[in-house]
């Protein structure tokens, strides 16, 4: 039983992260109705800002208390691949505006491509340490349970961005002008709403939120590379659809049970008679129930218009 | 107020304005009737920069406000009420309403017009909190309708409101039109297929046909003119 709710735990701290990417792919979608293939890549980027920040103001974040170093290395990582994101859709995505969503599709592989081949341009190939700027300490001995201060900071931080969030899309007036922009683009360009604006808030706030994703997620794996994205992003994706593309709360969900799913499938590998190496695949095989069984996802409502 | 000179339009390589002039004077209502596809909408949204017109010009309180992007206008105080009402359907309508005030900052004011709306239309008072899509065609077009005048327009188009719904609820909806020009002063381009209503409660008509005004005159006159009797108010 302990067994299972350690693996359960280590499911949710993993799925926070996966929520976190998700949001992004699923705001994107909402406003562009597309999928941003090259969102996993900004996670990835988010990393290595981390890193470089680490490697820029090392000495001055050891002099100071840890929360207060992990908390600047976030935001600053967090602004800083904000304004890549909306550079990415001002650059790449925004001259195909009225153009068909195929091309904008095929556009956003290609931007994907670039940045990780770029990555490995820059930062090399090969894999990176992360530094420990969170203790490596247990805080949970209960029951036999293992949580170590990373997981801790990691959900805290993840719960808490996901209620900023929520904060943010429902209660400001650019919240709303992203619902409203989301049902109906000509209608909130009829109320004075300037859509570009909205559409690039989204991308720098799905893109601030991949970032910390990255931040997360290498404090929990701490070991960095260009194509650390691909994996993590494909799943995200997925929890996006699992969740209803297009819904927030869906992906916070979809995004977790990813997490639980996959941990629990390499967790009892032996039980079910799956090598722990299938843990991958377990995303698609949800991915192709979801697209079987009800494609419009957990929480996705199939929108009526009465005319 | 709202002057257009010789508006062309084309979708692709089709044409849909031939050239369309209209005035419409402070503070008048002024219809523009038409069949199916001869344009009415078109120039709607030639006007309020929902689409680009290849040539001529647009001029609101005299200012050149030709292809300025649609947010902009709405900014000068033209509010468009396009087709098939558009109103937000997951939000709710005090939402879709606040909408409607996107661009205002004076909390009172909108709080007054908010109450004003829902006199207006005591219907959405009572659907404050219902998802907009999930409301009647009838109740739908009041909220677009409501949502317009959040933005505190000084001129209103409405595109075809009575599209749809019941003769009950389109003369409450006609009294309002009214009432919104006469009481609030903003003035009204109405766009119409019902002609018969339309030119009973506007000054002046313009009669479209296939992109080209074929005629413009005073709204009785219009109803008096046998070529209209016959075409658009059935003999
Ligand atoms: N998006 C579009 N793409 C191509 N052609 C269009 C488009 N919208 C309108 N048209 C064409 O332009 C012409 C004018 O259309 P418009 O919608 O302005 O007519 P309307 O007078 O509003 O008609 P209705 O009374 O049916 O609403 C029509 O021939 C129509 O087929
Ligand atoms: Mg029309």
């Amino acid at each position: 039983m302990s067994q299972f709710i350690q693996q359960l735990l280590n499911g949710l701290f993993l799925g926070s992260i996966y929520a976190l990417i998700a949001l992004g792919y699923t705001m994107v979608y909402g406003v562009l109705r597309f999928i941003n293939f090259a969102h996993g890549d900004v996670f990835m980027l988010g990393a290595f800002t981390g890193l470089y920040l680490n490697k820029l103001m090392g000495p001055i974040l050891a002099a100071l208390p840890w929360p207060v170093a992990i908390l600047i290395v976030l935001v600053l990582s967090m602004a800083i691949c904000a304004a890549l994101g909306i550079l990415i859709e001002w650059l790449a995505y925004r001259p195909l505006r009225d153009k068909p969503r195929l091309n904008v599709l095929i556009t956003a592989i290609g931007v994907s491509l670039l940045i990780e081949y770029t990555g490995q341009l820059v930062f090399g190939a090969t894999q990176q340490p992360f530094p420990a700027i969170i203790p490596k300490v247990n805080v949970g001995g209960l029951g036999g349970l293992t949580v170590t201060m990373t997981q801790v900071i990691v959900s805290v931080t993840a719960v808490a961005l996901m209620i900023g969030l929520r904060f943010i899309v429902m209660k400001t007036k650019m919240g709303m002008a992203m619902r409203a922009l989301s049902l109906n683009p000509t209608a909130s360009s009829l109320m004075g709403v300037n859509n570009s604006v909205v559409i690039s808030f989204t991308f720098g706030l799905g893109s601030a939120l991949a970032a910390a994703g990255g931040i997360l997620y290498a404090s929990l794996y701490p070991s960095i590379e260009p194509f650390m994205g691909i994996l993590p992003g494909l799943k995200a994706f997925v929890a996006a659809v699992l969740g209803g593309i297009g819904n927030i709360p869906g992906a916070a969900l979809g995004g977790l049970i990813i997490g639980v799913t996959e941990t629990l499938v390499a967790g009892y590998s032996d039980v079910l008679g799956i090598p722990s190496g299938y843990r991958d695949g377990v995303a698609f095989v949800i991915l192709i129930l979801i697209l079987l069984f009800k494609p419009s996802g957990l929480l996705g409502k199939v929108e009526r218009e009465k005319v | 107020m709202l002057e257009i000179e010789n508006l062309e339009v084309s979708y692709g390589s089709i044409k849909a304005l031939h050239g369309v002039s209209l005035k419409v004077p402070q503070g008048s209502i002024v219809t523009l009737i038409g069949a199916n596809g001869a344009g009415k909408s078109t120039t709607l949204r030639a006007i309020s920069g929902l689409i680009k017109s290849r040539s001529g010009k647009v001029k609101y309180d005299g200012e050149d406000i030709t292809n300025l992007p649609a947010h902009k206008i709405v900014a000068k105080g033209l509010c468009h009420v396009p087709e098939g009402r558009m109103v937000f359907a997951n939000l709710t309508v005090e939402e879709n309403l606040r909408m409607g005030a996107y661009l205002r900052n004076d909390k009172a004011g909108v709080a007054e017009d908010l109450e004003f709306s829902f006199q207006m239309f005591p219907r959405l008072k009572e659907r404050i909190y219902q998802a907009a899509g999930t409301m009647s065609g009838g109740e739908q077009q009041m909220l677009a309708i409501a949502r317009a005048i959040m933005s505190k327009p000084r001129c209103l188009m409405l595109d075809e409101p009575s599209l749809g719904i019941a003769p009950m609820l389109v003369r409450s909806i006609f009294e309002q039109i009214v009432a919104i020009n006469k009481e609030r002063g903003i003035t009204i381009l109405l766009v119409e297929q019902n002609a018969n209503l339309a030119l009973a409660i506007s000054k002046h008509g313009y009669v479209l046909e296939t992109g080209n005004v074929l005629l413009e005159d005073t709204s009785e006159a219009l109803r008096k003119n046998p070529q209209v009797r016959e075409a658009y108010l059935g003999g």
